[in-house]
C-alpha cells in the first residue's frame, strides 16, 4: 500500500517537473545572456571591474583574476565569501560526527587484511597522496581545484586504514592543522580588508595568465582549502571507522 | 537529452525515500536525488558546442564560446555539502541501530 | 547520429536502470554498490557536459568515500545483507 502511494507521488512530481521545465525553456535562453553581457560572460570575460580587451593564455598581463581556469577564479575570487561559508559547513558536519560517533562502543579487533591489499597499498598510498597535492596546487591551471584534491588525500588515508589493521592516527594533529587552515583564511580575508577596502580581495599581482605564479591569492586560497577539507574528511573516515576517537 | 534524465532520476530518488521503513534506504534515495539535481544545474548552463571552461593552449582566447562556469562553481560546492549530510546521517543511523538494534523505523514509534 | 549523441543516450539509459535497481532491490548491500555505479554514471554525464572539474569532484566522492560511509555503518549489523 505504501508503495502504490510513493509510485504516485513519484509520478505526480516527474511529470510536474518534466511540464515545467519544457514550458520554461522558451522564456529563458541562456545563449542569450552569454552573448548580451550577463553575469556569466563578464566572469569569463574577466571584466567585472572594468574592461580588460581579450584575455589571451600565456600572453596576458595583470588581468583581474589571473587564473585560466574560469570555475577556480568564480570559487576562489568573485564569490569568495560564499566558499568560506561552505568550509564552515563541512566544519560542523566533521564536528557533529566526531561528537556523535566518538561515544559509542569500541568494536573490538580490526580483521587482518589480504596479502594483495598489504602490498599495493604501500605503492599506492604515496602515489595517491602527490596526486592529490598536485591537483590542489594546480588548480588554477587544470581542472580540480581544493575540493578534489583534499578528498584524494582523504582516499589515500582511508587505503592505509583498510590495509594495515594497526594503523590509528592521532587525530589531534589533523585538527589542528584544520583548524590553522581555517585561521589562515579568515586572516587572508582580513588582510584584503585592510590593504584593499573590501574582505577577501585579490591583494597580490596576478601575473601572466597560465603560469604556475599567476592568480594573486587564488593558489593560497586553494592550498588551504585543500588541507582543511582534506583533513576534515579524514576526521570523518577515523571516526567512522573506529567508533571511538583516541585524543 | 540529459536534462530530462536527471528529472526522471530525481522522481525516483523521491520514490526511493517514500517508499520504505529502512534508515540506510532513505539515505541512499536522498543521495540520488542530490546526484539528480546535480547533473540537471550543470545540464541548464550547457551551450551547444560550447568549449569546457579553461583557458589552454588549445582554446586561448576568452572570446570563444564556453559553458556557464557559475553552474560548474554552485555543484561543486554542493557535491561537498551532501557528503557532509550523508556522514551526519549516517551517524544518526548508527546511534539508532545501536539503542533499538533495528534499522526500521515503523518498529521503533515513539516514547509513550 | 555524431558519437556524442550516442553517448548520451547511453550514459542515461545507464543512471536510470542503476538508479532503479538501488531502490528496488532487497538485499541492502546491493542498493549500496548501485549507489556508487550511479555516481560513475554521473561523473561520465558531467563529462559529456564539458564539466571537468565537477566530474573529478563526482568520481573522488561519490564512488570512493560515500560506498565507504555506508559500507561501515552497516557491517557492525551481522550479517550486510539481510536487513530489510
Amino acid at each position: 500500500m505504501k508503495k502504490i502511494f510513493a509510485g504516485l507521488a513519484a509520478v505526480a512530481f516527474g511529470v510536474l517537473l518534466i511540464l515545467g521545465i519544457s514550458a520554461s525553456t522558451d522564456i529563458f535562453r541562456y545563449e542569450d545572456a552569454l552573448t548580451e553581457g550577463g553575469a556569466a560572460a563578464r566572469y569569463i570575460a574577466k571584466d567585472v571591474n572594468g574592461s580588460n580587451g581579450e584575455i589571451v593564455f600565456g600572453e596576458t598581463n595583470d588581468a583581474e583574476t589571473g587564473s585560466a581556469n574560469m570555475v577556480t577564479s568564480v570559487i576562489a575570487n568573485y564569490r569568495s565569501f560564499d566558499t568560506l561559508g561552505e568550509v564552515t559547513v563541512l566544519f560542523l558536519a566533521s564536528l557533529g560526527v566526531s561528537l556523535l560517533a566518538g561515544t559509542m562502543v569500541k568494536n573490538g579487533k580490526r580483521k587482518k587484511s589480504g596479502f594483495v591489499l598489504k602490498t599495493s597499498a604501500r605503492f599506492l598510498f604515496p602515489v595517491m597522496l602527490l596526486t592529490g597535492i598536485y591537483i590542489f596546487t594546480h588548480g588554477h591551471l587544470t581542472p580540480g581545484g581544493g575540493f578534489p584534491g583534499g578528498s584524494m588525500i582523504a582516499s589515500s588515508f582511508l587505503l592505509l586504514y583498510l590495509a594495515d589493521e594497526g594503523f590509528s592516527t592521532r587525530i589531534s594533529s589533523f585538527k589542528i592543522a584544520e583548524g590553522i587552515a581555517g585561521l589562515l583564511y579568515t586572516a587572508i580575508g582580513a588582510t584584503g580588508l585592510l590593504v584593499g577596502g573590501y574582505f577577501l580581495m585579490n591583494f597580490l599581482p596576478t601575473g601572466t595568465v597560465g603560469s604556475l605564479l599567476s592568480g594573486g591569492i587564488i593558489p593560497i586560497v586553494y592550498v588551504l582549502i585543500g588541507l582543511k577539507v582534506g583533513s576534515e574528511i579524514t576526521g570523518i573516515v577515523s571516526s567512522m571507522y573506529n567508533g571511538e576517537v583516541k585524543v | 537529452m540529459i536534462k530530462f534524465t536527471s528529472l526522471l532520476l530525481i522522481a525516483i530518488g523521491l520514490y526511493g525515500i517514500l517508499s520504505t521503513r529502512n534508515v540506510i534506504r532513505i539515505l541512499v534515495g536522498i543521495n540520488i536525488m542530490e546526484i539528480g539535481i546535480n547533473i540537471f544545474i550543470v545540464a541548464m548552463g550547457y551551450v551547444s558546442d560550447g568549449a569546457a571552461p579553461i583557458l589552454s593552449v588549445d582554446s586561448p582566447g576568452s572570446l570563444l564560446k564556453y559553458v556557464d562556469p557559475v553552474a560548474q562553481a554552485l555543484v561543486l560546492t554542493s557535491i561537498v555539502i551532501g557528503l557532509g549530510i550523508t556522514a551526519l546521517g549516517l551517524v544518526f543511523a548508527r546511534r539508532i541501530h545501536s539503542k533499538y538494534g533495528t534499522y526500521d523505523l515503523d518498529s521503533i514509534g515513539g516514547d509513550s | 547520429m555524431s558519437w556524442f549523441n550516442v553517448l548520451e543516450v547511453a550514459v542515461s539509459i545507464l543512471l536510470i536502470v542503476f538508479a532503479i535497481s538501488a531502490v528496488v532491490s532487497k538485499k541492502l548491500l546491493t542498493s549500496i554498490v548501485m549507489l556508487s555505479a550511479v555516481g560513475m554514471a554521473a561523473a561520465v554525464a558531467f563529462a559529456l557536459l564539458s564539466a571537468p572539474d565537477v566530474a573529478v569532484t563526482e568520481a573522488v566522492i561519490g564512488s570512493g568515500l560515500i560506498t565507504f560511509l555506508f559500507v561501515a555503518s552497516i557491517r557492525r549489523a551481522g550479517k550486510a545483507g539481510d536487513v530489510l
